[in-house]
Protein backbone atom coordinates (compact mmCIF):
# COMPACT_ATOMS: atom_id res chain seq x y z
CA UNK A 1 0.00 0.00 0.00
CA UNK A 2 1.85 3.12 -1.15
CA UNK A 3 1.90 6.05 1.22
CA UNK A 4 1.72 4.05 4.41
CA UNK A 5 5.19 5.26 5.26
CA UNK A 6 5.61 7.19 8.44
CA UNK A 7 7.51 10.45 8.56
CA UNK A 8 10.74 10.53 6.68
CA UNK A 9 14.03 9.79 8.34
CA UNK A 10 12.72 7.97 11.38
CA UNK A 11 14.57 4.78 12.14
CA UNK A 12 11.70 2.33 12.18
CA UNK A 13 13.58 -0.79 13.15
CA UNK A 14 13.30 -0.01 16.86
CA UNK A 15 9.52 0.14 16.61
CA UNK A 16 9.48 -3.51 15.61
CA UNK A 17 12.52 -4.78 17.46
CA UNK A 18 11.70 -3.47 20.93
CA UNK A 19 14.35 -4.15 23.55
CA UNK A 20 12.06 -6.68 25.26
CA UNK A 21 11.77 -8.63 22.01
CA UNK A 22 15.53 -8.68 21.54
CA UNK A 23 16.01 -9.76 25.17
CA UNK A 24 13.63 -12.67 24.76
CA UNK A 25 15.29 -13.57 21.45
CA UNK A 26 18.76 -13.65 23.00
CA UNK A 27 17.66 -15.29 26.24
CA UNK A 28 14.48 -17.28 25.59
CA UNK A 29 12.39 -18.40 28.56
CA UNK A 30 11.17 -21.97 29.13
CA UNK A 31 12.97 -23.19 26.04
CA UNK A 32 13.68 -26.90 25.50
CA UNK A 33 11.31 -29.86 25.41
CA UNK A 34 10.29 -31.25 28.78
CA UNK A 35 8.55 -34.36 30.10
CA UNK A 36 5.85 -35.17 30.97
CA UNK A 37 3.43 -33.55 28.53
CA UNK A 38 -0.19 -34.07 27.51
CA UNK A 39 0.09 -32.92 23.91
CA UNK A 40 2.83 -32.14 21.42
CA UNK A 41 2.44 -30.32 18.09
CA UNK A 42 4.75 -29.35 15.27
CA UNK A 43 3.89 -26.20 13.31
CA UNK A 44 5.72 -24.67 10.35
CA UNK A 45 5.53 -21.37 8.56
CA UNK A 46 5.53 -22.53 4.93
CA UNK A 47 6.69 -19.17 3.59
CA UNK A 48 10.03 -19.28 5.38
CA UNK A 49 10.39 -22.76 6.79
CA UNK A 50 10.42 -21.63 10.42
CA UNK A 51 9.23 -24.36 12.73
CA UNK A 52 8.31 -25.06 16.29
CA UNK A 53 7.72 -28.22 18.28
CA UNK A 54 5.66 -27.34 21.33
CA UNK A 55 4.39 -29.33 24.28
CA UNK A 56 1.62 -28.45 26.71
CA UNK A 57 0.95 -29.99 30.10
CA UNK A 58 -2.34 -29.24 31.81
CA UNK A 59 -3.34 -29.78 35.41
CA UNK A 60 -6.54 -29.60 37.36
CA UNK A 61 -6.74 -26.37 39.31
CA UNK A 62 -9.80 -26.39 41.52
CA UNK A 63 -12.13 -28.00 39.00
CA UNK A 64 -10.88 -26.23 35.91
CA UNK A 65 -7.91 -27.04 33.69
CA UNK A 66 -4.83 -24.85 33.94
CA UNK A 67 -1.56 -24.69 32.01
CA UNK A 68 1.05 -26.52 34.06
CA UNK A 69 3.90 -26.19 31.56
CA UNK A 70 4.72 -25.17 28.01
CA UNK A 71 8.01 -26.33 26.56
CA UNK A 72 9.27 -25.92 23.04
CA UNK A 73 12.05 -26.23 20.54
CA UNK A 74 12.01 -23.79 17.65
CA UNK A 75 13.96 -22.60 14.64
CA UNK A 76 13.15 -19.15 13.42
CA UNK A 77 13.63 -15.42 13.32
CA UNK A 78 13.88 -13.09 16.28
CA UNK A 79 10.17 -12.30 16.15
CA UNK A 80 8.99 -15.91 16.19
CA UNK A 81 11.50 -16.90 18.88
CA UNK A 82 10.73 -13.96 21.14
CA UNK A 83 7.02 -14.42 20.68
CA UNK A 84 7.17 -18.05 21.80
CA UNK A 85 9.25 -17.05 24.82
CA UNK A 86 6.85 -14.28 25.87
CA UNK A 87 3.95 -16.67 25.39
CA UNK A 88 5.32 -19.16 27.89
CA UNK A 89 5.70 -16.41 30.51
CA UNK A 90 2.12 -15.35 29.98
CA UNK A 91 0.28 -18.66 29.95
CA UNK A 92 2.14 -21.00 32.31
CA UNK A 93 0.18 -21.24 35.55
CA UNK A 94 -2.96 -19.61 34.17
CA UNK A 95 -6.34 -21.35 33.94
CA UNK A 96 -6.85 -22.45 30.33
CA UNK A 97 -9.81 -20.08 29.86
CA UNK A 98 -7.70 -17.11 30.97
CA UNK A 99 -4.74 -18.17 28.85
CA UNK A 100 -7.02 -18.45 25.83
CA UNK A 101 -8.22 -14.91 26.47
CA UNK A 102 -4.59 -13.74 26.33
CA UNK A 103 -4.07 -15.56 23.06
CA UNK A 104 -7.25 -14.03 21.62
CA UNK A 105 -6.03 -10.59 22.64
CA UNK A 106 -2.66 -11.29 21.00
CA UNK A 107 -4.40 -12.34 17.78
CA UNK A 108 -6.45 -9.14 17.85
CA UNK A 109 -3.29 -7.14 18.35
CA UNK A 110 -1.64 -8.77 15.33
CA UNK A 111 -4.62 -8.19 13.09
CA UNK A 112 -5.24 -4.56 13.92
CA UNK A 113 -2.73 -1.92 13.00
CA UNK A 114 -4.12 0.90 15.08
CA UNK A 115 -5.89 -0.41 18.16
CA UNK A 116 -4.50 0.27 21.63
CA UNK A 117 -3.24 -2.97 23.13
CA UNK A 118 -4.56 -3.95 26.55
CA UNK A 119 -1.40 -4.34 28.60
CA UNK A 120 -3.30 -5.73 31.57
CA UNK A 121 -4.15 -8.81 29.52
CA UNK A 122 -1.11 -8.90 27.27
CA UNK A 123 1.72 -7.96 29.59
CA UNK A 124 5.08 -8.02 27.78
CA UNK A 125 3.32 -9.14 24.61
CA UNK A 126 2.18 -5.55 23.94
CA UNK A 127 5.66 -4.89 22.54
CA UNK A 128 4.64 -6.88 19.47
CA UNK A 129 2.29 -4.07 18.43
CA UNK A 130 5.07 -2.80 16.15
CA UNK A 131 5.18 -6.14 14.33
CA UNK A 132 1.53 -5.81 13.33
CA UNK A 133 2.56 -2.94 11.04
CA UNK A 134 4.52 -5.39 8.88
CA UNK A 135 2.04 -7.89 7.39
CA UNK A 136 4.81 -10.24 6.26
CA UNK A 137 5.96 -10.69 9.86
CA UNK A 138 2.60 -11.34 11.54
CA UNK A 139 2.87 -15.05 10.78
CA UNK A 140 6.25 -15.09 12.53
CA UNK A 141 4.76 -13.62 15.69
CA UNK A 142 1.81 -16.01 15.57
CA UNK A 143 3.71 -19.25 14.96
CA UNK A 144 4.18 -20.12 18.63
CA UNK A 145 0.71 -18.95 19.62
CA UNK A 146 -1.00 -21.06 16.98
CA UNK A 147 1.04 -24.08 18.05
CA UNK A 148 0.19 -23.43 21.70
CA UNK A 149 -3.54 -23.09 20.96
CA UNK A 150 -3.51 -26.34 19.00
CA UNK A 151 -1.56 -28.22 21.67
CA UNK A 152 -3.72 -26.85 24.47
CA UNK A 153 -6.94 -27.93 22.74
CA UNK A 154 -5.48 -31.43 22.39
CA UNK A 155 -4.23 -31.50 25.97
CA UNK A 156 -7.60 -30.40 27.33
CA UNK A 157 -9.48 -32.95 25.26
CA UNK A 158 -7.12 -35.69 26.47
CA UNK A 159 -7.86 -34.55 30.03
CA UNK A 160 -11.58 -34.84 29.35
CA UNK A 161 -11.16 -38.34 27.90
CA UNK A 162 -9.34 -39.40 31.07
CA UNK A 163 -12.25 -38.11 33.15
CA UNK B 1 27.56 -0.02 -27.49
CA UNK B 2 28.08 0.84 -23.83
CA UNK B 3 25.40 -0.20 -21.46
CA UNK B 4 23.65 2.89 -20.11
CA UNK B 5 22.02 1.87 -16.83
CA UNK B 6 20.84 5.39 -16.07
CA UNK B 7 18.91 5.48 -19.34
CA UNK B 8 17.42 2.06 -18.69
CA UNK B 9 16.32 3.05 -15.19
CA UNK B 10 14.32 5.91 -16.67
CA UNK B 11 12.17 3.33 -18.47
CA UNK B 12 11.05 1.80 -15.16
CA UNK B 13 8.67 4.21 -13.40
CA UNK B 14 8.65 2.26 -10.13
CA UNK B 15 12.38 2.81 -9.63
CA UNK B 16 11.57 6.46 -8.90
CA UNK B 17 9.51 5.75 -5.82
CA UNK B 18 10.60 5.84 -2.23
CA UNK B 19 9.80 3.34 0.50
CA UNK B 20 9.84 3.17 4.30
CA UNK B 21 9.77 6.86 5.00
CA UNK B 22 11.42 8.41 1.98
CA UNK B 23 14.23 6.02 1.17
CA UNK B 24 14.92 5.41 -2.52
CA UNK B 25 13.80 1.96 -3.59
CA UNK B 26 16.68 -0.45 -4.15
CA UNK B 27 15.04 -3.37 -5.84
CA UNK B 28 17.12 -6.54 -5.55
CA UNK B 29 14.30 -9.04 -5.93
CA UNK B 30 14.07 -9.49 -9.70
CA UNK B 31 14.49 -13.26 -9.53
CA UNK B 32 11.17 -13.14 -7.67
CA UNK B 33 9.55 -10.81 -10.16
CA UNK B 34 11.13 -8.13 -12.34
CA UNK B 35 9.93 -4.57 -12.59
CA UNK B 36 8.12 -3.42 -15.74
CA UNK B 37 9.23 -0.76 -18.20
CA UNK B 38 6.85 1.96 -19.28
CA UNK B 39 6.68 0.34 -22.73
CA UNK B 40 5.05 -2.78 -21.28
CA UNK B 41 2.63 -0.86 -19.09
CA UNK B 42 1.65 1.33 -22.06
CA UNK B 43 1.17 -1.64 -24.38
CA UNK B 44 -1.27 -3.24 -21.95
CA UNK B 45 -3.13 0.00 -21.38
CA UNK B 46 -3.35 0.55 -25.12
CA UNK B 47 -4.77 -2.93 -25.59
CA UNK B 48 -7.58 -2.24 -23.10
CA UNK B 49 -8.18 1.29 -24.36
CA UNK B 50 -8.05 0.65 -28.10
CA UNK B 51 -8.62 -2.95 -29.18
CA UNK B 52 -9.82 -5.13 -26.31
CA UNK B 53 -11.72 -8.10 -27.72
CA UNK B 54 -11.64 -11.86 -27.45
CA UNK B 55 -9.32 -13.67 -29.83
CA UNK B 56 -9.93 -16.24 -32.57
CA UNK B 57 -13.69 -15.97 -32.26
CA UNK B 58 -14.74 -12.32 -32.58
CA UNK B 59 -15.67 -11.54 -36.19
CA UNK B 60 -15.17 -7.79 -35.91
CA UNK B 61 -12.29 -5.41 -36.40
CA UNK B 62 -11.37 -5.29 -32.70
CA UNK B 63 -11.29 -9.07 -32.62
CA UNK B 64 -8.98 -9.12 -35.61
CA UNK B 65 -6.64 -6.64 -33.98
CA UNK B 66 -6.63 -8.48 -30.65
CA UNK B 67 -5.96 -11.80 -32.38
CA UNK B 68 -3.15 -10.26 -34.39
CA UNK B 69 -1.57 -8.83 -31.24
CA UNK B 70 -1.90 -12.13 -29.33
CA UNK B 71 -0.47 -14.22 -32.16
CA UNK B 72 2.09 -11.49 -32.77
CA UNK B 73 3.26 -11.95 -29.18
CA UNK B 74 3.63 -15.66 -29.85
CA UNK B 75 5.81 -14.90 -32.86
CA UNK B 76 7.97 -12.56 -30.76
CA UNK B 77 8.43 -15.23 -28.10
CA UNK B 78 9.35 -17.78 -30.75
CA UNK B 79 11.96 -15.47 -32.26
CA UNK B 80 13.37 -14.50 -28.83
CA UNK B 81 14.08 -18.11 -27.87
CA UNK B 82 15.08 -19.34 -31.32
CA UNK B 83 12.06 -21.59 -31.90
CA UNK B 84 11.75 -22.82 -35.45
CA UNK B 85 7.95 -22.46 -35.48
CA UNK B 86 5.50 -20.17 -33.72
CA UNK B 87 3.21 -23.13 -33.13
CA UNK B 88 5.81 -24.55 -30.77
CA UNK B 89 5.02 -21.76 -28.31
CA UNK B 90 2.13 -22.53 -25.94
CA UNK B 91 0.92 -19.78 -23.64
CA UNK B 92 0.23 -20.80 -20.04
CA UNK B 93 -0.43 -18.96 -16.79
CA UNK B 94 3.13 -19.39 -15.48
CA UNK B 95 5.95 -21.94 -15.31
CA UNK B 96 4.12 -24.03 -12.73
CA UNK B 97 1.22 -24.44 -15.14
CA UNK B 98 3.57 -25.19 -18.03
CA UNK B 99 5.23 -28.00 -16.08
CA UNK B 100 1.92 -29.33 -14.78
CA UNK B 101 0.68 -29.36 -18.36
CA UNK B 102 3.60 -31.55 -19.35
CA UNK B 103 3.33 -33.84 -16.32
CA UNK B 104 -0.42 -34.38 -16.70
CA UNK B 105 -0.27 -34.73 -20.44
CA UNK B 106 2.59 -37.22 -20.30
CA UNK B 107 0.73 -39.16 -17.62
CA UNK B 108 -2.45 -39.23 -19.68
CA UNK B 109 -0.54 -40.29 -22.79
CA UNK B 110 0.27 -43.62 -21.15
CA UNK B 111 3.99 -43.00 -21.62
CA UNK B 112 4.72 -43.18 -17.88
CA UNK B 113 3.99 -46.24 -15.76
CA UNK B 114 5.10 -48.30 -12.77
CA UNK B 115 8.80 -49.08 -12.99
CA UNK B 116 9.58 -45.97 -15.01
CA UNK B 117 11.76 -43.25 -13.56
CA UNK B 118 11.60 -39.47 -13.54
CA UNK B 119 14.82 -37.63 -12.76
CA UNK B 120 14.94 -34.16 -11.21
CA UNK B 121 17.56 -32.35 -9.13
CA UNK B 122 17.88 -31.29 -5.54
CA UNK B 123 18.09 -27.64 -6.61
CA UNK B 124 14.66 -27.49 -8.25
CA UNK B 125 12.12 -24.82 -7.51
CA UNK B 126 9.00 -26.52 -6.11
CA UNK B 127 7.34 -25.87 -9.48
CA UNK B 128 9.70 -28.35 -11.13
CA UNK B 129 9.44 -30.88 -8.32
CA UNK B 130 5.89 -31.16 -6.99
CA UNK B 131 4.26 -31.80 -10.42
CA UNK B 132 6.64 -34.76 -10.87
CA UNK B 133 5.92 -36.06 -7.36
CA UNK B 134 2.23 -35.97 -8.26
CA UNK B 135 2.87 -37.73 -11.58
CA UNK B 136 4.80 -40.47 -9.77
CA UNK B 137 1.92 -40.89 -7.30
CA UNK B 138 -0.58 -41.23 -10.16
CA UNK B 139 1.47 -43.64 -12.24
CA UNK B 140 3.65 -45.59 -9.82
CA UNK B 141 6.79 -44.22 -11.46
CA UNK B 142 9.82 -43.57 -9.27
CA UNK B 143 11.26 -40.12 -8.63
CA UNK B 144 15.05 -39.84 -8.53
CA UNK B 145 17.32 -36.84 -8.29
CA UNK B 146 20.78 -35.40 -8.76
CA UNK B 147 22.41 -34.22 -5.53
CA UNK B 148 23.96 -30.81 -5.19
CA UNK B 149 27.64 -30.49 -4.35
CA UNK B 150 28.95 -28.22 -1.60
CA UNK B 151 29.84 -25.54 -4.13
CA UNK B 152 26.32 -25.53 -5.52
CA UNK B 153 26.71 -27.60 -8.68
CA UNK B 154 24.94 -30.76 -9.76
CA UNK B 155 26.84 -33.94 -8.97
CA UNK B 156 27.11 -35.07 -12.58
CA UNK B 157 28.99 -38.20 -11.50
CA UNK B 158 25.56 -39.62 -10.68
CA UNK B 159 24.36 -39.30 -14.26
CA UNK B 160 25.37 -42.82 -15.27
CA UNK B 161 23.28 -44.35 -12.49
CA UNK B 162 20.39 -41.89 -12.59
CA UNK B 163 19.80 -41.82 -16.33
CA UNK B 164 19.12 -45.29 -17.66
CA UNK B 165 16.70 -47.25 -19.82
CA UNK B 166 13.91 -46.78 -17.24
CA UNK B 167 14.24 -42.98 -17.33
CA UNK B 168 11.32 -41.32 -19.07
CA UNK B 169 11.81 -37.67 -18.16
CA UNK B 170 14.73 -35.60 -16.94
CA UNK B 171 13.50 -32.27 -15.56
CA UNK B 172 16.12 -29.72 -14.52
CA UNK B 173 16.49 -26.05 -13.81
CA UNK B 174 18.51 -24.24 -16.46
CA UNK B 175 19.52 -21.72 -13.81
CA UNK B 176 18.92 -22.18 -10.10
CA UNK B 177 16.70 -19.52 -8.56
CA UNK B 178 18.62 -19.83 -5.28
CA UNK B 179 22.23 -20.62 -6.19
CA UNK B 180 22.41 -18.88 -9.55
CA UNK B 181 24.09 -22.04 -10.89
CA UNK B 182 23.69 -22.47 -14.63
CA UNK B 183 23.35 -26.18 -15.28
CA UNK B 184 24.83 -27.96 -18.32
CA UNK B 185 21.44 -28.77 -19.84
CA UNK B 186 22.78 -29.86 -23.23
CA UNK B 187 25.28 -32.27 -21.67
CA UNK B 188 22.59 -33.86 -19.50
CA UNK B 189 20.14 -33.85 -22.41
CA UNK B 190 22.59 -35.77 -24.60
CA UNK B 191 22.69 -38.55 -22.01
CA UNK B 192 18.94 -38.47 -21.50
CA UNK B 193 18.26 -38.64 -25.22
CA UNK B 194 20.64 -41.56 -25.60
CA UNK B 195 18.54 -43.33 -22.96
CA UNK B 196 15.32 -42.42 -24.78
CA UNK B 197 14.13 -39.92 -22.16
CA UNK B 198 12.55 -36.52 -22.68
CA UNK B 199 14.22 -33.44 -21.19
CA UNK B 200 12.39 -30.50 -19.66
CA UNK B 201 14.28 -27.35 -18.71
CA UNK B 202 12.84 -24.88 -16.23
CA UNK B 203 14.20 -21.71 -17.79
CA UNK B 204 12.35 -19.20 -15.60
CA UNK B 205 15.63 -17.69 -14.42
CA UNK B 206 17.60 -17.86 -17.66
CA UNK B 207 15.25 -16.61 -20.38
CA UNK B 208 15.01 -13.12 -18.75
CA UNK B 209 18.74 -12.71 -19.32
CA UNK B 210 18.53 -13.73 -22.96
CA UNK B 211 20.35 -16.99 -22.27
CA UNK B 212 18.05 -19.40 -24.03
CA UNK B 213 18.19 -20.60 -27.61
CA UNK B 214 15.97 -23.67 -27.72
CA UNK B 215 17.63 -24.89 -30.90
CA UNK B 216 20.90 -25.42 -29.02
CA UNK B 217 19.79 -25.86 -25.39
CA UNK B 218 19.10 -29.54 -25.91
CA UNK B 219 15.81 -29.73 -24.02
CA UNK B 220 12.62 -31.06 -25.63
CA UNK B 221 10.42 -28.90 -23.43
CA UNK B 222 11.20 -25.50 -21.94
CA UNK B 223 9.10 -23.51 -19.48
CA UNK B 224 9.44 -19.86 -18.50
CA UNK B 225 7.33 -16.98 -17.28
CA UNK B 226 6.65 -13.43 -18.43
CA UNK B 227 6.82 -11.59 -15.13
CA UNK B 228 10.50 -12.28 -14.51
CA UNK B 229 11.45 -10.79 -17.90
CA UNK B 230 9.89 -7.33 -17.70
CA UNK B 231 6.47 -8.67 -18.67
CA UNK B 232 3.25 -8.94 -16.67
CA UNK B 233 2.17 -11.69 -14.29
CA UNK B 234 -0.37 -14.23 -15.51
CA UNK B 235 1.42 -15.27 -18.70
CA UNK B 236 3.93 -18.07 -19.04
CA UNK B 237 5.28 -20.13 -21.90
CA UNK B 238 5.79 -23.76 -22.67
CA UNK B 239 7.98 -24.39 -25.68
CA UNK B 240 8.19 -27.91 -27.09
CA UNK B 241 9.13 -29.48 -30.37
CA UNK B 242 6.15 -29.48 -32.74
CA UNK B 243 6.06 -33.25 -33.09
CA UNK B 244 5.97 -33.73 -29.33
CA UNK B 245 3.13 -31.24 -28.94
CA UNK B 246 1.21 -33.15 -31.61
CA UNK B 247 1.72 -36.44 -29.81
CA UNK B 248 0.76 -35.23 -26.35
CA UNK B 249 -2.93 -35.28 -25.37
CA UNK B 250 -4.61 -32.06 -24.17
CA UNK B 251 -4.24 -30.91 -20.57
CA UNK B 252 -7.24 -28.68 -19.84
CA UNK B 253 -10.43 -29.13 -21.86
CA UNK B 254 -12.73 -26.28 -22.81
CA UNK B 255 -13.29 -23.48 -25.26
CA UNK B 256 -10.98 -22.90 -28.22
CA UNK B 257 -8.90 -26.07 -27.77
CA UNK B 258 -11.24 -28.20 -29.89
CA UNK B 259 -11.63 -29.12 -33.52
CA UNK B 260 -15.13 -30.67 -33.30
CA UNK B 261 -17.38 -31.47 -30.36
CA UNK B 262 -20.17 -34.04 -30.03
CA UNK B 263 -22.08 -34.92 -26.89
CA UNK B 264 -19.94 -37.94 -26.16
CA UNK B 265 -16.54 -36.98 -27.52
CA UNK B 266 -14.39 -34.30 -29.12
CA UNK B 267 -11.46 -33.90 -31.43
CA UNK B 268 -8.83 -31.32 -30.72
CA UNK B 269 -7.26 -28.32 -32.36
CA UNK B 270 -3.69 -28.48 -33.60
CA UNK B 271 -0.93 -27.20 -31.28
CA UNK B 272 -0.52 -24.72 -29.76
CA UNK B 273 -4.29 -24.13 -29.46
CA UNK B 274 -4.86 -27.69 -28.25
CA UNK B 275 -3.20 -26.61 -25.00
CA UNK B 276 -4.84 -23.19 -24.65
CA UNK B 277 -8.31 -23.87 -23.23
CA UNK B 278 -10.67 -21.01 -22.49
CA UNK B 279 -10.09 -17.30 -22.91
CA UNK B 280 -6.38 -16.73 -22.50
CA UNK B 281 -4.66 -13.81 -20.73
CA UNK B 282 -4.70 -11.69 -23.88
CA UNK B 283 -3.55 -8.35 -22.47
CA UNK B 284 -0.79 -10.20 -20.63
CA UNK B 285 0.37 -11.83 -23.86
CA UNK B 286 0.43 -8.38 -25.46
CA UNK B 287 2.45 -7.16 -22.46
CA UNK B 288 4.88 -10.05 -22.83
CA UNK B 289 5.27 -9.21 -26.51
CA UNK B 290 6.13 -5.63 -25.53
CA UNK B 291 8.62 -6.92 -22.94
CA UNK B 292 10.33 -8.97 -25.61
CA UNK B 293 10.43 -5.95 -27.92
CA UNK B 294 11.98 -4.00 -25.05
CA UNK B 295 14.63 -6.64 -24.30
CA UNK B 296 15.34 -7.19 -27.99
CA UNK B 297 16.02 -3.49 -28.49
CA UNK B 298 18.70 -3.63 -25.81
CA UNK B 299 22.14 -5.11 -26.20
CA UNK B 300 21.49 -8.17 -24.07
CA UNK B 301 25.11 -9.26 -24.23
CA UNK B 302 26.09 -5.95 -22.69
CA UNK B 303 23.25 -6.27 -20.17
CA UNK B 304 24.55 -9.67 -19.12
CA UNK B 305 28.06 -8.31 -18.80
CA UNK B 306 26.67 -5.56 -16.59
CA UNK B 307 24.81 -8.08 -14.42
CA UNK B 308 27.97 -10.19 -14.16
CA UNK B 309 29.86 -7.14 -12.92
CA UNK B 310 27.23 -6.51 -10.29
CA UNK B 311 27.32 -10.16 -9.27
CA UNK B 312 31.12 -10.21 -9.13
CA UNK B 313 31.18 -7.13 -6.93
CA UNK B 314 28.44 -8.52 -4.69
CA UNK B 315 30.23 -11.85 -4.29
CA UNK B 316 33.42 -10.02 -3.31
CA UNK B 317 31.66 -7.58 -0.98
CA UNK B 318 29.74 -10.33 0.83
CA UNK B 319 32.82 -12.53 1.08
CA UNK B 320 34.48 -9.69 2.97
CA UNK B 321 31.80 -9.66 5.65
CA UNK B 322 32.63 -12.03 8.48
CA UNK B 323 29.82 -14.47 9.20
CA UNK B 324 28.35 -14.37 5.70
CA UNK B 325 28.08 -17.68 3.88
CA UNK B 326 27.31 -17.54 0.18
CA UNK B 327 25.19 -20.40 -1.12
CA UNK B 328 26.21 -21.53 -4.57
CA UNK B 329 29.28 -20.99 -6.72
CA UNK B 330 31.79 -18.50 -5.34
CA UNK B 331 32.74 -17.18 -8.79
CA UNK B 332 30.75 -15.73 -11.66
CA UNK B 333 31.47 -18.52 -14.17
CA UNK B 334 28.35 -20.43 -15.24
CA UNK B 335 26.43 -18.48 -12.68
CA UNK B 336 23.50 -16.11 -12.95
CA UNK B 337 22.82 -13.11 -10.80
CA UNK B 338 20.77 -14.61 -7.98
CA UNK B 339 22.84 -14.48 -4.81
CA UNK B 340 21.61 -16.27 -1.69
CA UNK B 341 23.42 -16.12 1.60
CA UNK B 342 23.17 -16.66 5.32
CA UNK B 343 24.53 -14.44 8.07
CA UNK B 344 25.76 -16.12 11.22
CA UNK B 345 23.53 -15.37 14.17
CA UNK B 346 20.93 -13.35 12.25
CA UNK B 347 17.87 -15.01 10.75
CA UNK B 348 17.14 -14.22 7.06
CA UNK B 349 13.83 -12.60 8.01
CA UNK B 350 15.65 -10.25 10.31
CA UNK B 351 18.30 -9.49 7.67
CA UNK B 352 15.63 -8.68 5.12
CA UNK B 353 13.78 -6.54 7.67
CA UNK B 354 16.87 -4.43 8.31
CA UNK B 355 17.54 -4.18 4.56
CA UNK B 356 13.90 -3.21 3.97
CA UNK B 357 14.28 -0.46 6.54
CA UNK B 358 17.06 0.92 4.33
CA UNK B 359 14.88 0.62 1.22
CA UNK B 360 16.58 -2.54 -0.03
CA UNK B 361 14.07 -5.15 -1.26
CA UNK B 362 15.34 -8.75 -1.09
CA UNK B 363 13.70 -12.10 -0.47
CA UNK B 364 13.99 -14.18 2.70
CA UNK B 365 12.95 -17.77 3.22
CA UNK B 366 13.49 -20.94 1.25
CA UNK B 367 12.61 -19.34 -2.12
CA UNK B 368 10.35 -22.27 -3.08
CA UNK B 369 13.36 -24.59 -2.87
CA UNK B 370 12.98 -26.19 0.53
CA UNK B 371 14.76 -29.48 -0.26
CA UNK B 372 17.76 -27.53 -1.57
CA UNK B 373 18.04 -25.63 1.70
CA UNK B 374 17.87 -28.90 3.63
CA UNK B 375 20.60 -30.34 1.42
CA UNK B 376 22.80 -27.32 2.12
CA UNK B 377 22.13 -27.63 5.83
CA UNK B 378 20.48 -24.24 6.18
CA UNK B 379 16.96 -23.56 7.33
CA UNK B 380 16.46 -20.57 5.04
CA UNK B 381 18.42 -17.82 3.36
CA UNK B 382 18.32 -14.25 2.15
CA UNK B 383 18.48 -13.71 -1.60
CA UNK B 384 19.50 -10.65 -3.55
CA UNK B 385 19.03 -10.83 -7.30
CA UNK B 386 20.30 -8.38 -9.89
CA UNK B 387 18.81 -7.38 -13.21
CA UNK B 388 19.68 -5.00 -15.98
CA UNK B 389 18.46 -1.92 -14.11
CA UNK B 390 20.55 -2.42 -10.96
CA UNK B 391 23.65 -0.38 -10.14
CA UNK B 392 26.95 -0.78 -8.30
CA UNK B 393 25.72 1.63 -5.62
CA UNK B 394 22.85 -0.73 -4.95
CA UNK B 395 25.28 -3.60 -4.44
CA UNK B 396 27.11 -1.46 -1.87
CA UNK B 397 23.80 -0.70 -0.15
CA UNK B 398 23.21 -4.44 0.17
CA UNK B 399 26.58 -4.96 1.84
CA UNK B 400 26.05 -1.95 4.11
CA UNK B 401 22.63 -3.26 5.11
CA UNK B 402 24.05 -6.64 6.09
CA UNK B 403 26.65 -4.93 8.29
CA UNK B 404 23.91 -2.79 9.86
CA UNK B 405 21.93 -5.92 10.65
CA UNK B 406 24.96 -7.52 12.29
CA UNK B 407 25.45 -4.43 14.46
CA UNK B 408 21.76 -4.21 15.29
CA UNK B 409 21.56 -7.81 16.42
CA UNK B 410 24.89 -7.58 18.15
CA UNK B 411 26.67 -10.32 16.25
CA UNK B 412 29.49 -8.06 15.05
Amino acid sequence: MPGRDVESGVMQLESMYQEIILDHYRHPHHRGLREPFDAEVHHVNPTCGDEITLRVTVKDAGGEPAIADVSYDALGCSISQASASVLTDLVIGKPVSEALAVSDAFLDLMHSRDSEPDDEVLGDAVVFAGVAKYPARIKCALLGWMAWKDATARAVSSLEVED
Amino acid sequence: MTFDVAAIRKDFPILDRTVRGGKPLIYLDSANTSQKPRQVIDAMTEFYERYNANIHRATHELGEEATEAYEGARAKVAAFIGASEQSEVVFTKNVSEAINLVAYSLGNSGRIGAGDEIVVTEMEHHSNLVPWQLLCQRTGARLRWFSVTKDGRLDLGQAGDLINERTKVVAIAHQSNVLGTINPVSEIAARAHAAGALVLADAAQSVPHGLVDVSSLGADLVGFTGHKMCGPTGIGVLWARRQLLEELPPFLGGGEMIESVWMDHSTYAAPPHKFEAGTMPIAEAVGLGAAIDYLSDLDLTAARAHEQQLLGRALAALCDIEGVRILGPAGTADRGSALSFTVKGVHPHDISQVLDDAGVAVRAGHHCAWPLHRALGVQSSTRASFYLYNTMDEVEALADGIRTAQKFFGTR
